[in-house]
C-alpha cells in the first residue's frame, strides 16, 4: 500500500514537471529559421577566430613562414569580416 | 521496494515514449512547448532511473535475497565495497546502469545545448529517448532487475571471485559512460541529417561529447587491461578477446572522428566521412554491448532461447540502414567545400590517419566475427586467436604512431622545404639517434626489428611534442616576459585543444613503447619448484623460499613466498597464492567440494620503471587427493549415520551432531591445508620478467591527462566578455576579438 | 594534371589498397584458422590419433581433479551430448562450469586426452544465461 502511494506521488510529480511547458504557453515561438541561421553564423565566427589564433600561434612557433602567415592571416580576416557582416544582416532582419 | 522499482521502470518507459513523441511533434509543427516537454522528459527519466538504481543498490547493501539479482550475485559475506559493484555484474543490473547513465548524460547534453542548434535538438532528444526506450523495454519485458522470489535463499551465490578487484568499481561505469556518450553524437548527427542543418554548429556541439566519450571509453578499456594483468593468472594485459575488441572498435572509430572533425571545421571537407564515422561509432558501441551479453560468438546457434540477441540485432539493423539512408539522402548538402591541395599537407596526414584507424577497425571486426562468418560460409567454425591480429595491427600501429608525430608539425594545405627543415630536423634526428643507440646497445643485430622501429618512432613523436611546447613557451615569453612555468601554464590554458592533443600523442607514444617492449622482449618460464629450489629468468634468480597455506569457510588458499635476486643482491620478495572457493555441488564430496570449486590467483608482482617481475603459482593438489577422497568417504559415512538416527532423536540433537561433524570437517580441511606447509611438494610457477610494462600505465595516465585538458571547457566569462565586446563595437577587429576568445 | 583526374587517381589508389588489405585479411584468416569442432561433431567424425580443437561449455557437475589430471566434460551447444576430457597443464583462472572453453584433444583408446597447456577459456560473458546443464 505504501509503495503504491509512493509510486502515485512520483507519477504526479513527473506528470506535473513534464507537462509544465504545455500549461504555460503564452510566448509565440520565434521563427526557427532565423535563430538557427544566427546560431550557425556565430559558430562559424567562433571557429574562424580560433583559426586566426591558431595561425598566429603557428607563426610564432615557426610552422608558418612570414609570407605564408601574412597570406593566410589576410585571407582568414577577410573571411571573418564576411561572417561578421552576414551576422549583422541576419540580426537586423 | 521491488514493486516500486519495477513501477519506476515502467513509468520511465512511458516517459521515454512520450518524450520522444513530444519532441518529434514539436519539431514537425514548430511548437516549442512540445520540444520543451521532450527535454523535460529526459530530465524526468534521469530522476526516475536514479531512484530505481538507488533502490537496487539499497537491496544489495542490506543483502535482501528476495531480489533475484541480489541472491544471484551477492552474499552476506561479500565486502560492502563489492556489494555496491555487484549490481552491474548481472545482466539486469547492467542494463539498468546503461539506461541510467544514458539518461544522465542526455540530461547534461540537453542542459548544455539549451539555446543552441534549435532545429536539431528535438530530433536528437527523440533519438536519445529512443535508445532509452529500447533498453528500458529490455528491463521491463526481458530482464527485470526487480524480479523477486517469495522463497528467498538463506545465503546468496556471492560475487564471482574474479570480480573482487577495485577496478570493478570503475571499469563498467567508465565503459558504459563511453558507450552512452557515443549515442549523443549519433543522435545529433541524425538530427542534423534529418533537418539538413549541416553547418558549423552541429559539429562544434558534437565534437565535445565525442571527446568525452573517447576519454571515458579509453579509460574503461585500459582499466580492463590492468585488471587482466594484475588479477588473471596469465600474465598478459590484452588477449584480443571478443569482449575486449567490442570496446576497442568504437574507440578507434571515434578517435578517427575527433581528428577528421578538425578538417571539417577548418576546410569544410570530409562531411560524408565525418557523418559516417559518428554514426558508425555508436553502431559499433551497440554491437559491442550486444556482443558481451548475447553469447553470439560462442555459437550462432545459441541464439534466441534465453538471450537478448534478437532485439539487439533489430536495433543494430535499424541503425545501420537508417544511417546509410540518411547519408545517401543528404549527399548534396554533404559536398566538400574545398579540395585536398597536396598529399604532403596536414589535411592529407589527417586523412591517412583516419584511413589507418578505419583499417584497424575492419581488421578487428573481421577477425573477431570470423568464427561466425566462417560458420555461415563453410559450415565449420574456425578458431582464430591473437596471432591472426598481429600481422595487420602491428604495421598499422607503427604507421599510426608515425602520423601522430608528423601531424602536429606539418603545414596546412601544402608543405614546403623550408617548413620541413624548420620543423622536422630535430624530431627526426632524435628518432634516428634513439634507433641507432638501441641497435648498438642490443649488440648490432636484433631479432625484433619492429619493436626497435616503434622505439625510434616513439622518440620521434615525443620530440615533436617537446619541440612544440618549447616553441610555444618561447613565443609566449617573447610577448609576456613570464617565467617559464607561468608561460607554460598560460600557453596550455589558452590553447587547450592543441596542447591537450599533443600531450595525448606523447602519452600514446609512451604507451606503445611499453607495449612493444613488453611483448617483444619478455622472458617467461614455466617451472616446477620445491621449497629451496630456484629458477633463473633473464638474469634474475627466483627462489622458492617457503609455502603459504590458509583455510577459512569461504576460501582455501595455497601460496608461496619467493625471493628474487640479481647478481647476488636481493631485489624483492614476491608472494603469490591460488585461492579455491567451495563448490555448492554435493557430489564433489564433503571435503572434496572445498578443493574443486572455482579458483582464482593472486599474482606476485613487482612493478618497476624498467621491468616488471611477475609470478603466479599453480599448485597441483594431487598429493592431497588420496586424503581428500578418504575424508569424503569417512565424513559421508558419519553423516549418513547421523541422518539415519535422526528419526529416533530430537531435531536439536541431530543439529548438534551435525554441527559437531561440520566442526570436525573444518578441522580436517585445515589439517589438509596445513600439510602444504608441513610436507610441501613441488608446485608449478609461471615466472615472467617483462620490460617497460609500467610505461603502458604511465602512457595511459598521460593520455587521460591530455584528454582532460582538451576537454576542459573554456571559462564561460571569458567567452561572454569577448562576444559582448565584439557585438558592442563594430570597430573591434577580428584579431582582437580572436585573442580574447581563449 | 587537372584536379578531377588527380582525385580519380587517388581514389583508385585508395580503393586498391583497401582491396589488398581485405584480401590479405580474408586469406590469412581462412588459412591460419583452425577448425573448431563441437562435441557432437567430434564424436561423429573424429579419427583416432588426430587432434581437434574442441569448443563448447563446461558441463555442470563434471569437473573433477584426479591428481595432476583435470577431468571435465565439454557439452555441445545444440545437442544433449558431452565429451569427457582428461587434461593436464595450466588451468586458466576463469575456468569454471558453464564457461566457454577451447581445448585441443586427441582420441586415445576410449578416452579423449587434452593436449598439455592447450586449455583456454573465453573471457566470461557474464550475462549469458546459464546454459551449462541440460
Amino acid at each position: 500500500m505504501l509503495q503504491f502511494l509512493i509510486v502515485l506521488a512520483i507519477l504526479a510529480v513527473v506528470v506535473i514537471v513534464v507537462t509544465g511547458p504545455l500549461r504555460s504557453v503564452s510566448r509565440p515561438s520565434a521563427t526557427a529559421d532565423d535563430s538557427t541561421e544566427i546560431a550557425d553564423l556565430e559558430a562559424a565566427r567562433e571557429a574562424k577566430y580560433r583559426e586566426i589564433r591558431d595561425a598566429e600561434l603557428d607563426h610564432s612557433t615557426g610552422k608558418l613562414s612570414d609570407e605564408d602567415f601574412e597570406a593566410v592571416d589576410r585571407t582568414l580576416r577577410a573571411e571573418a569580416v564576411e561572417i561578421l557582416h552576414a551576422l549583422d544582416r541576419a540580426r537586423r532582419a | 521496494m521491488a514493486l516500486t522499482g519495477r513501477a519506476l521502470l515502467i513509468l520511465g518507459l512511458g516517459v521515454a515514449v512520450f518524450g520522444a513523441g513530444a519532441s518529434l511533434y514539436g519539431a514537425r509543427t514548430g511548437r516549442r512547448e512540445w520540444v520543451e516537454c521532450g527535454r523535460r522528459s529526459v530530465y524526468a527519466l534521469a530522476g526516475l532511473m536514479t531512484l530505481a538504481f538507488v533502490i537496487l543498490e539499497a537491496a544489495f547493501l542490506r543483502s535482501d535475497f528476495t531480489f533475484n539479482v541480489v541472491a544471484g550475485h551477492s552474499s552476506t559475506t561479500t565486502p560492502t565495497f563489492y556489494k555496491l559493484t555487484a549490481p552491474w555484474s548481472s545482466q539486469e543490473g547492467s542494463l539498468l546502469l546503461w539506461v541510467w547513465l544514458l539518461s544522465l548524460w542526455s540530461s547534461l547534453v540537453l542542459f548544455l545545448t539549451r539555446g543552441k542548434v534549435r532545429e536539431i535538438v528535438p530530433y536528437a532528444t527523440a533519438i536519445l529517448l529512443g535508445f532509452g526506450t529500447f533498453f528500458l523495454s529490455l528491463t521491463v519485458f526481458y530482464a527485470n532487475p526487480f524480479a523477486t522470489t517469495s522463497n528467498p535463499p538463506a545465503e546468496g551465490a556471492g560475487l564471482d571471485p574474479l570480480l573482487l578487484h577495485p577496478s570493478m568499481m570503475i571499469h563498467p561505469p567508465m565503459l558504459y559512460s563511453g558507450y552512452t556518450l557515443l549515442t549523443i553524437p549519433f543522435a545529433f548527427a541524425v538530427g542534423a541529417l534529418i533537418t539538413g542543418r549541416l553547418g558549423s554548429e552541429w559539429i562544434a556541439v558534437v565534437r565535445r561529447f565525442a571527446l568525452a566519450a573517447w576519454l571515458f571509453l579509453g579509460i574503461g578499456i585500459l582499466l580492463g587491461a590492468r585488471w587482466s594483468y594484475t588479477e588473471l593468472g596469465w600474465g598478459g594485459y590484452w588477449a584480443w578477446d571478443p569482449v575486449e575488441n567490442a570496446a576497442l572498435m568504437p574507440w578507434l572509430c571515434i578517435t578517427a572522428f575527433i581528428h577528421s572533425a578538425m578538417i571539417q571545421e577548418k576546410r569544410g571537407m570530409l562531411k560524408v566521412w565525418n557523418a559516417s564515422l559518428v554514426l558508425g561509432s555508436a553502431t559499433l558501441a551497440i554491437i559491442g554491448t550486444f556482443l558481451v551479453r548475447s553469447g553470439v560468438l560462442d555459437s550462432i546457434h545459441a541464439f534466441g532461447a534465453s538471450t537478448l540477441g534478437v532485439p539487439f540485432v533489430l536495433l543494430i539493423a535499424a541503425m545501420v540502414c537508417g544511417s546509410i539512408g540518411l547519408v545517401v539522402w543528404r549527399r548534396p548538402q554533404l559536398r566538400s567545400e574545398s579540395q585536398l591541395d597536396s598529399l604532403l599537407s596536414r589535411e592529407a596526414v589527417f586523412l591517412f590517419q583516419n584511413l589507418v584507424l578505419v583499417a584497424m577497425v575492419f581488421v578487428v571486426f573481421w577477425v573477431t566475427f570470423f568464427p561466425l562468418i566462417s560458420e555461415a560460409v563453410t559450415g565449420t567454425k574456425v578458431s582464430v586467436g591473437p596471432p591472426a591480429f598481429r600481422p595487420f595491427i602491428v604495421p598499422l600501429a607503427l604507421v599510426l604512431v608515425l602520423l601522430s608525430g608528423i601531424g602536429p608539425i606539418i603545414a596546412w594545405r601544402r608543405v614546403t622545404v623550408a617548413n620541413l627543415r624548420r620543423n622536422f630536423t630535430i624530431p627526426v634526428l632524435v628518432g634516428l639517434v634513439t634507433l641507432v643507440v638501441l641497435i648498438v646497445a642490443g649488440g648490432g643485430t636484433s631479432s625484433r626489428p619492429l619493436a626497435l622501429i616503434m622505439f625510434g618512432l616513439g622518440g620521434f613523436v615525443i620530440a615533436t611534442v617537446v619541440q612544440e611546447i618549447w616553441r610555444g613557451v618561447s613565443a609566449r615569453r617573447a610577448m609576456s616576459r613570464d617565467p617559464v612555468p607561468v608561460a607554460l601554464v598560460q600557453l596550455i590554458r589558452r590553447n587547450r585543444r592543441r596542447y591537450g592533443g599533443y600531450i595525448v600523442h606523447a602519452g600514446l607514444a609512451v604507451l606503445l613503447i611499453g607495449v612493444a617492449a613488453s611483448s617483444s622482449f619478455q622472458h617467461s618460464s614455466d617451472v616446477s619448484l620445491a621449497p629451496g629450489q630456484h629458477a633463473v629468468v633473464n638474469g634474475y634468480t627466483i627462489r622458492y623460499v617457503r609455502p603459504l597455506a590458509s583455510a577459512s569457510a569461504q576460501k582455501i588458499s595455497f601460496g608461496a613466498v619467493l625471493d628474487v635476486s640479481k647478481g647476488g643482491k636481493h631485489v624483492t620478495t614476491l608472494t603469490t597464492t591460488r585461492g579455491f572457493y567451495p563448490a555448492q555441488d554435493p557430489t564433489l564430496g564433503i571435503i572434496g567440494r572445498f578443493f574443486n570449486g572455482s579458483a582464482d590467483s593472486n599474482v606476485g608482482l613487482r612493478a618497476g620503471i624498467t621491468k616488471d617481475i611477475w609470478t603466479v603459482i599453480n599448485p597441483d593438489l594431487g598429493p592431497l587427493q588420496g586424503l581428500i577422497s578418504k575424508g569424503d568417504r569417512l565424513f559421508a559415512a558419519d553423516e549418513s549415520q547421523i541422518m539415519s538416527r535422526a528419526s529416533k532423536v530430537s531435531t536439536q540433537q541431530t543439529q548438534q551432531s551435525l554441527n559437531a561433524l561440520f566442526a570436525e570437517r573444518d578441522a580436517a580441511i585445515s589439517g589438509l591445508v596445513a600439510r602444504f606447509k608441513s610436507h610441501p611438494w613441488s608446485v608449478n610457477f609461471l615466472l615472467i620478467v617483462s620490460p617497460l610494462v609500467t610505461w603502458i600505465w604511465l602512457g595511459a595516465l598521460i593520455i587521460a591527462f591530455g584528454g582532460l585538458i582538451a576537454l576542459w571547457p573554456v571559462p564561460a566569462f571569458a567567452r561572454r566578455r569577448a562576444v559582448a565586446r565584439a557585438g558592442a563595437g563594430r570597430r573591434t577587429s577580428p584579431a582582437v576579438a580572436a585573442r580574447e576568445t581563449a | 594534371m587537372d584536379p578531377s583526374r588527380k582525385r580519380a587517381i587517388r581514389l583508385v589508389v585508395a580503393l586498391t589498397a583497401a582491396l589488398l588489405l581485405a584480401s590479405a585479411l580474408v586469406y590469412t584468416s581462412f588459412a591460419a584458422g583452425r577448425d573448431e569442432v563441437t562435441a557432437s561433431q567430434l564424436l561423429q567424425k573424429a579419427k583416432p590419433g588426430k587432434s581437434y580443437i574442441l569448443a563448447g561449455t563446461v558441463l555442470a557437475g563434471s569437473v573433477h581433479h584426479h591428481g595432476t589430471t583435470l577431468v571435465f566434460s565439454v557439452r555441445d551447444p545444440k545437442q544433449k551430448v558431452a565429451v569427457p576430457v582428461r587434461y593436464t597443464g595450466i588451468v586458466p583462472d576463469p575456468f569454471a562450469e558453464g564457461r566457454g572453453v577451447l581445448v585441443t584433444v586427441r582420441e586415445q583408446g576410449s578416452q579423449w586426452i587434452g593436449e598439455q597447456n592447450s586449455l583456454t577459456t573465453k573471457c566470461p560473458s557474464k550475462y549469458q544465461a546459464a546454459s551449462s546443464s541440460y
